[in-house]
């Protein structure tokens, strides 16, 4: 106390109670839960007897694809309160990831966003090398980055798609989920699967691109194009779609900022913040593209957000095969990557090397480190705690679709019950990632 | 990157920060639990620091390694500022509250939510800390380390509509 003059008003002396809340009027008011008497109780000056519903949508609906839950308080057809309700799909990814070893996890980073499976690969394995500190060739980046975009492109197809159908586009629904095939046909050729995909390794790939993969890629690209070509002119200038998305589900920049939002749900509100050009991972930075950025921040402009980034995802995957360069696609330290099967069969150093590999794991120097790549739905974070075992000690994954998620009553309260669905279309949900 | 971040932290609350690192590049900061609020209100305002965004909040069990047996972690961002800080307060086991940052970031919300459901870590003044990814009947939390690894839990009867809304 006295040392630092310019807080010393603020009264640091009576620290008795650590819980003295800080100023009021700097300080967001939180509304306080209304209990359901309140909600429900009948409205005043109200000379016709009309009364507030309330009705549980999910968690098995149709229309909350990846299971949620919203209980809802109706005054006819507006929405007066929301509460969603999340965690129908928690198997625990935590708790198992302190059990493993850093390459057992990534297969159940398969399952977090089931979309795109590759990002969360590439995003466990980019956190487990930053505790490491090492640094993979330069082929491995950008095959890395190529799935990534793949991933990518998979996640926004879906996102598309079922919007149009939610209001009743069933074509352009079939148009884009069969460009996420066509995609998922790609991925299946480099990685063997569809969604498990398991394709990263730590301090590397399992294994390279397959041969022909530029020539496999031109024609999924000519034919994803087509169809996209043909979903857009069915959508974006489609007088119902235009009037049911636009000016539904509005969060203004600064409140999506305060809640966490990052990916399309941010951008769209006019703010750019993109992983990718913020802190380039990778080789983003050897590469251009744009990130498309909305103004409104209502349904129409993540639509429309999505859309533009397919193109971009693939007019980075164009340079990514362009600049590719021969050479090794796992680093060269027996300690992080498994030597090749002939050293371990005819040397004692390549057998001991995979033995501690298999039985005891990468050993992650201890520290604590925040890895975070632009995933699908936004910013998909991994804060890894290393005790210097083989085993994380701790893993918390910060997915995108938590924050965005936290959002939704705001944009839905106020509007009608049927934009309800549109909206949290757009915000493209994934069970798998928000409940871990 | 943010080490102008810390030494403002430093140089304002003198007795607030416990201590500081950096791995990685990732810049650390301790602070007690007393300042939590004040020295996130001043990241948020300050025009130098203005950390708008929380990207994570979340807890760490640290039972068989150190002393006090919890962390609450913070992850901050600044969208204009292009920087991050890592905020951590140490929790002792008996005495497993927080304040809760709730009027200061709204987006902090949900997370702090997962960390009373997953490490009963109490956040004070948050206004409705529920159970968010385990069910209100849950007993412990699962996340703890002396939670085991396969933890069984008693039956519930199914819920029916009218115990749900």
């Amino acid at each position: 106390m006295g040392s630092s003059p310019s807080h010393s008003s603020s009264g640091h002396a009576g620290k008795s109670d650590p819980f003295a809340p800080a100023p009021a009027d700097r300080m967001v008011k939180v509304p306080r839960p209304r209990s359901d008497a309140e909600k429900l109780a009948p409205k005043q000056d109200d000379h016709l007897h009309t009364e507030y519903m309330q009705i549980a949508m999910g968690p098995s609906h149709p229309a909350t694809h990846g299971t949620m839950q919203m209980i809802l308080t109706l005054d006819g057809e507006t929405v007066i309160d929301a509460d969603v309700k999340i965690g129908y799909l928690h198997r625990g990814f935590e708790k198992m990831a302190e059990v493993s070893t850093y390459n057992q996890v990534i297969p159940y980073t398969d399952r977090l966003n089931y979309v795109s499976p590759l990002c969360n690969n590439v995003g466990w394995v980019l956190a487990v090398e930053k505790a490491l500190g090492i640094d993979v060739p330069r082929r491995c980046k950008w095959i890395r980055m190529i799935v990534c975009e793949l991933s990518r492109m998979s996640d926004h197809f879906t996102s598309i798609g079922a919007g149009a159908l939610e209001l009743g586009g069933f074509t352009p629904f079939l148009y884009c989920i069969q460009a996420r095939e066509d995609v998922w046909d790609v991925t299946e050729e480099i990685t063997g699967a569809r969604l498990t995909t398991s394709y990263t390794r730590v301090g590397g790939l399992r294994h390279d691109l397959p041969e022909g993969f530029a020539e496999r890629y031109a024609g999924m690209k000519a034919y994803i194009l087509n169809l996209l070509k043909d979903a857009d002119a069915l959508l974006t200038r489609n007088r119902i779609f235009y009037d049911r998305m636009a000016n539904v589900g509005v969060i203004d920049a600064a409140t999506a900022v305060s809640l966490g939002f990052t990916g399309v749900c941010l951008r769209s509100t006019g703010v750019d913040y993109d992983v990718r050009t913020y802190a380039p991972y990778l080789l983003y930075n050897e590469v251009e593209f744009d990130v498309p950025v909305g103004k409104k921040g209502d349904n129409y402009d993540r639509y429309l957000c999505r859309v533009a980034e397919i193109h971009q995802a693939l007019r980075i995957i164009d340079q990514c095969l362009e600049k590719i360069e021969p050479g090794p696609v796992n680093v060269a330290d027996w300690n992080v990557v498994l030597p090749p099967k002939e050293a371990v069969y005819n040397s004692i150093e390549g057998m001991i090397a995979h033995f501690k590999i298999i039985m005891e794991g990468v050993k992650v120097p201890p520290g604590e480190v925040y890895g975070y790549i632009e995933g699908g739905n936004g910013e998909l974070g991994y804060y890894l705690v290393s005790d210097g075992s083989g085993r994380p000690w701790r893993v918390k994954v910060r997915p995108p679709c938590f924050a965005v998620m936290q959002g939704l009553r705001q944009m839905i309260v106020g509007g009608n019950l049927a934009d309800i669905v549109p909206t949290f279309d757009t915000l493209n949900m994934i069970g798998g990632e928000i409940d871990r | 990157m943010a080490q102008h971040v810390v030494s403002a932290i430093k140089d304002r609350f003198p007795e607030a920060v416990v201590s500081d690192h950096a791995f990685r590049g990732d810049e650390t900061v301790v602070v007690k639990r007393e300042f939590l609020l004040e020295v996130c209100l001043f990241l948020r305002d300050d025009p130098a620091m203005d950390f708008k965004m929380p990207i994570d909040v979340c807890a760490v069990d640290y039972l068989g390694w150190k002393e006090p047996r919890f962390e609450v972690v913070y992850h901050l961002f600044s969208v204009t500022k292009r920087q991050r800080i890592r905020l951590k307060v140490e929790v002792d086991e008996n005495d497993c509250v927080v304040p809760s940052c709730i009027a200061i970031w709204p987006g902090v919300d949900w997370f702090e939510r997962e960390a009373w459901d997953m490490y009963g870590i109490v956040f004070a003044g948050h206004p409705k800390l529920l159970r968010i990814l385990l069910y209100e009947e849950f007993e412990g939390h699962p996340l703890r380390k002396d939670y085991p690894q396969r933890g069984y839990q008693p039956l519930m009867p199914l819920p029916t509509l009218a115990s749900e809304v």
